[in-house]
């Protein structure tokens, strides 16, 4: 067992959400879900925490973390960043924005940033296709986004 | 029972029955590749994954895959017309597509699944080019994962977690990237992995194969200033036969130790002769605990486990580690062979130890880690410095030109060398408890064995349990092989259920004869069990059946080591155990 650099308070809170789901294997995904929403993302730690409160092997929880792209092993930033590439917005140009935020920020999709303040990810239409191509950050809505735009929004939050 | 017909013709199956199956009883062998059926020990891998084995069913859309799909009433199979024969080429050209061709230097070639398929149905040429997934060689003490090759039929996943519950191996990463891994992809030195070697002995490919240490072996050799000496598991003379196309359970004793000795070993020794010294050590401290028990000491730890089985020892330590104190603290007998080689025998020799070398012929993959073990070492020195596998030694035998099957009959060298009937059964599940039955029952009731065969101590049920009476005290031993069944056994002891005084346990299914160093079964389970039964006749054919009657190890105990459990004993033949819950190693 890897040696618990997260709270004693997080640990027991992650043991209640397999207990409500009865330590059962079955429920692993379920878990998985549950934990993720509470601390953000799943490192190794936490894995080895679940494995043994579901009594499955730490193999198996990380073979189903990285098979479901939802599931992450890396902190979200500061400020999470997600570009649409839904088919509105990618046929407006999505990717060369993405482009854009992967050469200012020089991480690739997935990552955050070494000073945990930008994550990148990709995600599929949040329904505002007559704005596309769409970025989100936070909660926060950019519409009409083009290559040029992305430094200033990255400016916007430098400064935060 | 359902009426089907196969490639025209009628059967009659019960229902349940694979289209595989059945029609494997018209003699009808569909290829399979990720399939994986060990009948003895109801043992079976099917996802289906590898869609070699598909079969079109008359008004089914698409193929069946014949491992994965039972028979109906009135089913029509056709396994090979243009349909399926195509596909089936298809599916082949894929998989060869991300695999690298370098068969000609692969250590499984000859030995490879994917390579006989290829073959048989004559694949010529891979139509399919493009990009081949890639992944780092994780080489450990034992076993080297070369992911490259691996073509995702899960065996080794299905014996590492059903079979072993070791838990290290499972499917990780998605798509293009997936691969069979430990967890947090970190090498297999820094995973809970036992090195039992049961899925290199299942794997189709390359993708896992043993630490060769055959060079090391023949540069020993050849340097004149070193005496290089030998020893035998038993399981490898009943196992070394097949690489020679012998049928299963030829047993090769006299060949093998004459092949041994044309490849240039100075001393061609037996490690029956330490697994009887084996028996001398872990008898003794069976018989002491018992008899305190018996006495009503309540500090003693009962039931006592056997402890030759180096898979065995990293399971226990890795999973179980409050339990250390429970084993006996007897070393196996490749450990024990190596002490005594090392101090006894070179003494003998008049040579210092690092100038002897000792190379052990193992049926196992874990013997190759406990042989690097730290406290098996005397300033730097290991007792024993190379363990080779059986599959290994067919190999060294091959290189030197020796035509084993026309070979003579010899004899082991003396003194260690000379062993009983006990030793021999080390081999299998059940033959180590039973060897220990024989002396301690002499040594307890002061009386001499009727007989020496203990029937209900034998087979190969996953757990048995038997209790054998020793003059009016019932001793009640149980027997595990197979590292999920040994669990079973060690949970009950936790929660304080097990009546045992002893337990047996190995780690590989069968014992030491279905090792993971051993030559490949291919999912053939009448070879293990043909290999039992010549271990029991090498046994019966034995003049002396008990260990502590061989004169060779009462001389030892005589010249030099004392008595059993004696303080030389203890430093030279027993050993601790560790703590090795350790925490898993990240390569970020």
């Amino acid at each position: 067992m890897a040696n618990i650099k997260i709270s004693e308070q997080k640990v027991q809170q992650i043991e209640a959400i397999c207990k409500d789901f009865n330590n059962e294997k079955g429920e692993l995904i379920n878990v998985l879900h549950k934990t993720q929403s509470l601390v953000g993302y799943l490192p190794a730690e936490i894995q080895e925490i679940i494995a043994k409160n579901l009594n499955c092997s730490v193999a198996h929880v990380y073979g189903v973390v990285t098979f479901y792209s939802y599931f992450t092993m890396i902190p979200k930033g500061e400020f999470p960043i997600s570009i649409c590439m839904g088919t509105a917005c990618y046929v407006r140009g999505a990717e060369k924005v993405l482009d854009e935020f992967k050469r200012i920020l020089n991480v690739p999709v997935g990552q955050t940033t070494p000073d945990g303040k930008f994550s990148l990810s990709c995600l599929r239409c949040v329904g505002a296709c007559g704005l596309a191509p769409v970025v989100m950050v936070g909660d926060k809505v950019y519409g009409r986004v083009s290559p040029d735009g992305v430094k200033d929004i990255i400016k916007e939050y430098k400064q935060a | 029972m359902i009426n089907i017909k196969i490639d025209n013709k009628e059967i009659q199956v019960a229902p349940g029955t694979t289209i595989l199956d059945a029609a494997k009883t018209v003699g009808i062998n569909i290829p399979t590749l990720c399939y994986l059926h060990l009948h003895d020990f109801n043992i079976t891998n099917k996802p289906a994954g590898c869609r070699m084995c598909v079969v079109e069913v008359k008004g089914r859309r698409n193929l069946a895959p014949a491992c994965a799909t039972d028979c109906h009433e009135g089913m029509e199979v056709n396994t090979h017309n243009i349909r399926v024969l195509n596909s089936r080429k298809t599916v082949l050209e894929l998989i060869l597509s991300d695999h690298p061709t370098d068969c000609l230097v692969c250590a499984k070639s000859g030995n490879c699944e994917l390579q006989t398929l290829a073959q048989d149905m004559g694949i010529r040429q891979i139509q399919y080019q493009g990009e081949q997934s890639t992944y780092r060689e994780d080489t450990s003490p034992a076993i080297i994962r070369d992911v490259d090759k691996c073509i995702m039929c899960r065996r080794c996943e299905m014996m590492c977690n059903d079979v072993q519950t070791v838990g290290v191996l499972s499917a990780v990463n998605r798509g293009f990237m997936s691969v069979v891994a430990p967890a947090f992809e970190m090498n297999l030195d820094h995973s809970v992995c036992t090195y039992c070697g049961q899925c290199v002995a299942v794997c189709p490919t390359g993708a896992l194969t043993e630490v060769d240490h055959t060079n090391q072996v023949i540069r020993a050799l050849a340097d004149p200033s070193k005496t290089v000496i030998v020893q035998t598991a038993p399981a490898v003379r009943v196992a070394l036969g097949e690489e020679f196309g012998m049928e299963a359970g030829s047993l090769v004793t006299g060949k093998m130790v004459t092949a041994l000795r044309n490849l240039g070993f100075d001393y061609v020794f037996d490690t029956d002769f330490a697994a009887d010294l084996t028996i001398m050590e872990e008898g003794t401290e069976l018989l002491d605990r018992i008899t305190r028990h018996l006495k009503g000491d309540k500090t003693v730890k009962l039931p006592i486990l056997t402890s030759c089985c180096p898979g065995w020892v990293n399971f226990f330590e890795h999973q179980f580690p409050e339990m250390n104190d429970i084993p006996s603290t007897a070393r196996s007998p490749q450990q024990m062979f190596g002490a005594i080689a090392k101090t006894y025998f070179a003494e003998k020799l008049g040579i210092k130890r690092e100038n002897l070398v000792v190379v052990s012929i193992m049926p196992c993959l874990a013997k190759k880690y406990e042989c690097q073990r730290d406290e098996f070492s005397t300033n730097g020195n290991p007792d024993v410095d190379y363990a080779v596998s059986t599959r290994e030694l067919a190999h060294l035998i091959k290189q030197a030109n020796i035509d084993f099957n026309i070979l003579p009959d010899q004899e082991f060298d003396r003194p260690m060398g000379e062993s009983t009937g006990a030793a021999v059964i080390f081999g299998t599940t059940g033959g180590v408890i039973e060897a220990a039955a024989r002396t301690a029952y002499e040594i307890f009731t002061g009386k001499t064995l009727e007989k020496v065969d203990f029937e209900q101590l034998r087979g190969m049920d996953w757990i048995r349990h038997a209790t054998v009476d020793f003059d009016g005290t019932p001793i009640k031993i149980g027997i595990a092989h197979g590292l999920g069944n040994a669990r079973k056994l060690l949970q009950d002891i936790k929660d304080g259920k097990s009546e045992f005084h002893a337990i047996e346990i190995m780690a590989c299914p069968g014992g030491c004869i279905g090792g993971g160093g051993q030559p490949l079964h291919l999912g053939d389970t009448s070879i293990l069990m043909a290999r039992q039964k010549a271990l029991y006749s090498a046994d019966s054919g034995k003049t002396l059946r008990k260990s502590h009657e061989n004169p060779y190890i009462q001389q030892l105990y005589a010249d030099f080591l004392g008595k059993p459990m004696s303080e030389k004993s203890h430093h030279l033949l027993h050993t601790h155990y560790f703590d090795k819950s350790k925490p898993a190693e990240i390569n970020e």
